[in-house]
């Protein structure tokens, strides 16, 4: 296992994790924008954009697009979130000049007006699929009182309103800014041929200009908050709760997993046996999520309408109640193992090793072998778990309830 | 490319299939057990479902709590299910954890604790997953149209009725414990990083004297035409339809694989093309085929919002039918390239072979050497493909739809 890192003269960076010994190699851009570097207006943006890129380029149509990445095999897809959007695909290594060559050609789509407004109507059945999903309505909801002003709660596929009045020029300035060099890093992983990697994709984007795009940071304000909204086909009630974390660099911020972990994980937490085992909820848990300027911490309940109150009450004592006994070594261990355990049986593909090594280098600038990221959790001390519950017990929290 | 697989026959009818992947540092069982949903009295719909969450609330030397702590702390990565012919165990752990993880699960399905303080949660923790698929129409749809196409006990949804769970007793669980909890039928498939004499041992050691039992027969299973539409205030109508194909064990399997793969697999697909590219009808469209017993089924998936559900249907239902005028060169060799990275890539997770090779024994009594699939796939013309397309048309259609439009089928199915 070897770590490349080279940033050309462009900007963009390349990095591998190589394994000579993998069966596959997986290729990726991560491009760093993404909802919270949107215009208010321009909600939706990055994830239509996301759409787009699959329409064609100068040299490729859609059609071809689409067949060659079928005639490459390749596991091949893309998301876009708060703050990056991701194109990536696994491929077997023979395949890997051509891969390089289509994945590098789809960061430079043609946009054209007319497959711009077929794509739209897509994008408008994808907002309408999630309407039908209550949880994911509550989530987003919650996302946008929690954050208020700040830009990270604006929605990642926006709203009809704003999908429907995009403007495919807005689109092409936005995409020119944020699709630079400098703005993006390839990344693969496994049974890579480095040094070819970076001569192909220095070839290909020769003429490419960096753009010194910035996002702009700021501390969230958050205020205590209570939402009630109504999804009339709802069978189940179903509330979120988010309060403030710590953001991703944050050295507090392994701690804080392994107290969710050992709270609010789907198997075995403190919230498992209150109310998942005995069969009061559907589920009940707790999770944490941190971004660059902050991080939050999320409560969720589902669970019978009529029960929801009586729940939250158990699950509020379970996670907040002062008469709770302090978190043992043993429920660390557990959290600790279970964590450790899952992040080796991940690293056995490539496909899941380029999400690891791309985010951290993207998202933290370092890059971490395993063993390193294993080391992380393995050195958390009880005492920063509990000062990790105290910290989280202190904030003021947003909650958003959807149901019949 | 492949390593050999090992079978080993237990006295009492469990076979142990086992295939070594020595680069990884996982392993990965599949345990099937033959208590289907098929297997429960008329009426009690939600038995089998109640059963597998009782059995894991106690067995052996452990209470509830001692399972899920010492599966916790060996990291084990785990699910079950209940489908219509068996329960299954899914799990996937680091190597050295693999002796210890079986003998958890030995101690589950034969000597569960069944506890009758527990069986109000097990019903209430049934009743929950219930109601979940009722918030969720794309899958909710899908077991309407299981109903509807195989009627009383092939049908039945894994969740169970509300009716059947809030009357099961615990005396049901015992019995159907009793009845289904048995090793001739049963299966356990490993994959990954093991060694088979130590594992041959381990198996006979944890399941050597489990006793068998009469086997109940499977009935036959048959479908039914039909078309049904659930109002439902959403905002997009879930469309599900299905149509009868050749069955996992059918000689011509592999003309079938190729034709979903022509139809459904990847972003060049004709369904992903014709609704989804050229038209923005859906955001999603897919089919897949799915071997219940004997039987085989094409089932298709396709989610729209208003007014364009029945514009959806149709163009749906002749992009199927357009498999009659032929498949191009580049189809053919795009649904070869993909199944062939599939092939490689499936090495890189023992779970994933551990529930191919359970699949294989169950439909086949054999495992299928990776080499043997791809041989398959590239013996695919695309003479075959129409020849097999002609003999085998889609026929007994089944449309459940769900939402605020109602569709129907036309002349042409």
């Amino acid at each position: 296992m070897r770590f490349e890192n080279v940033r050309l003269d462009n900007g963009l960076q390349i990095i591998a994790e190589v394994n000579p010994l993998s069966f596959s190699q997986a290729l990726g851009y991560f491009v760093k924008t993404g909802a919270r570097d949107e215009e208010v207006e321009m909600a939706g943006v990055s994830h239509f954009l996301e759409h787009m890129v699959f329409k064609g380029t100068e040299r490729r149509s859609a059609q071809d697009v689409n067949r060659e990445l079928d005639e490459l095999g390749a596991n091949s897809n893309a998301y876009t979130c708060e703050d990056q959007t991701v194109f990536y695909m696994s491929v077997i290594p023979e395949q890997q000049e051509h891969s390089v060559d289509l994945l590098t050609d789809l960061m430079r789509p043609a946009l054209r007006d007319e497959d711009f407004e077929t794509e739209r109507q897509v994008i408008l059945e994808e907002i309408a699929m999630y309407d039908d999903s209550p949880p994911y309505g509550a989530m987003e909801r919650c996302m946008e009182e929690f954050f208020g002003t700040h830009p990270l709660s604006t929605r990642v596929l926006g709203t009809p309103h704003t999908v429907g009045l995009l403007d495919p020029d807005a689109m092409r300035e936005y995409h020119h800014q944020r699709y630079a060099p400098d703005n993006l890093c390839l990344v693969a992983a496994g049974n890579v041929d480095f040094d070819a990697l970076v001569k192909q994709a220095e070839r290909l984007t020769r003429t490419w200009r960096p753009r010194d795009f910035q996002r702009s940071q700021q501390i969230p304000q958050h205020r205590e908050s209570r939402l009630e909204l109504q999804h009339p086909p709802a069978v189940q009630q179903y509330t979120f709760q988010l309060s403030a974390g710590v953001n991703r660099l944050d050295p507090k911020r392994y701690a804080v997993r392994l107290m969710t972990t050992i709270l609010g994980d789907d198997s075995g937490s403190r919230l498992f046996w209150s109310l998942v085992d005995p069969g009061l909820a559907e589920s009940a848990g707790m999770f944490a999520q941190e971004y660059d300027d902050c991080g939050l911490i999320g409560l969720y309940l589902t669970c019978a309408p009529e029960d929801a109150a009586e729940n939250w009450e158990i699950l509020e004592a379970a996670v907040r109640g002062q008469d709770q006994p302090e978190i043992t070594e043993q429920e660390l261990e557990i959290a600790r193992n279970k964590i450790m355990s899952s992040m080796t049986l991940s690293a056995e593909r490539p496909g899941n090793r380029l999400f690891t090594i791309g985010n951290a280098m993207t998202l933290r600038g370092v890059y971490e072998p395993l063993e390193k990221s294993l080391e992380n959790y393995r050195t958390v001390d009880i005492e920063s778990v509990q000062s990790a519950l105290r910290l989280f017990q202190g904030q003021p929290s947003t909650r958003v309830s959807i149901g019949p | 490319m492949s390593e050999a697989a090992y079978v080993h026959r237990l006295k009492n009818g469990l076979v142990l299939v086992a295939e070594p992947m020595p680069w990884l540092k996982s392993a990965a069982f599949t345990l099937l057990v033959p208590a289907g949903t098929s297997q429960e009295p008329e009426g009690l719909q939600g038995l089998c479902g109640m059963t597998v969450e009782l059995c894991q609330r106690g067995a052996g030397q452990r209470n509830s709590r001692q399972i899920v702590e010492d599966l916790d702390f060996m990291g084990v990565e785990r699910s079950c299910s209940a489908s219509t012919f068996h329960t299954s165990f899914s799990v996937a752990v680091v190597a050295e954890r693999l002796p210890q993880t079986l003998s958890i699960y030995s101690d589950i399905v034969r000597f569960p604790h069944l506890p009758e303080n527990e069986v109000e949660e097990s019903r209430q923790t049934a009743l929950q997953e219930l109601f979940s698929i009722e918030d969720d129409p794309s899958h909710k749809v899908f077991t309407e149209l299981k109903k509807l196409r195989y009627g009383c006990a092939h049908g039945r949804s894994p969740y169970g009725t509300a009716e059947g769970i809030e009357i099961t007793q615990r005396s049901d669980i015992l019995d159907f414990h009793q009845r289904c909890y048995v090793p001739n039928g049963a299966i356990l498939s490993v994959a990954g990083n093991f060694h088979w004499e130590s594992l041959k041992e381990l198996t006979e050691k944890l399941f050597g004297e489990w006793l068998p039992s009469k086997t109940a027969e499977q009935r036959s299973v048959e479908v039914r035409s039909g078309q049904q539409h659930i109002q439902y205030d959403s905002t997009q109508t879930h469309i599900a339809l299905a149509y009868n194909c050749v069955p996992y064990q059918h000689s011509d399997f592999y003309q079938l694989r190729g034709l979903i793969s022509v139809l459904s697999d990847g972003m060049s697909s004709r369904l992903f093309t014709e609704v989804r590219e050229k038209r923005g009808l859906v955001y999603s469209v897919s089919s897949s085929s799915q071997t219940l017993g004997d039987h085989g089924s094409v089932l298709t998936y396709a989610g729209t919002t208003g007014g364009r559900a029945q514009e959806t249907l149709d163009v749906t239902i002749e992009t199927i039918h357009s498999l009659d005028q032929g498949i191009s060169e580049g189809e053919l060799s795009r649904l070869k390239s993909r199944v062939k990275s599939a092939l490689v890539m499936e090495q890189e997770s023992s779970s994933a072979r551990s529930s191919q090779i359970a699949s294989d024994w169950f439909f086949l009594n054999r495992i299928v050497p990776r080499q043997e699939v791809l041989a398959e796939i590239e013996a695919l013309t695309c003479e075959s493909l129409l020849r097999h397309y002609r003999s085998f048309p889609p026929t007994h259609w089944t449309l459940v739809t769900m939402g605020p439009e109602a569709v129907e089928l036309k002349n042409a199915v």
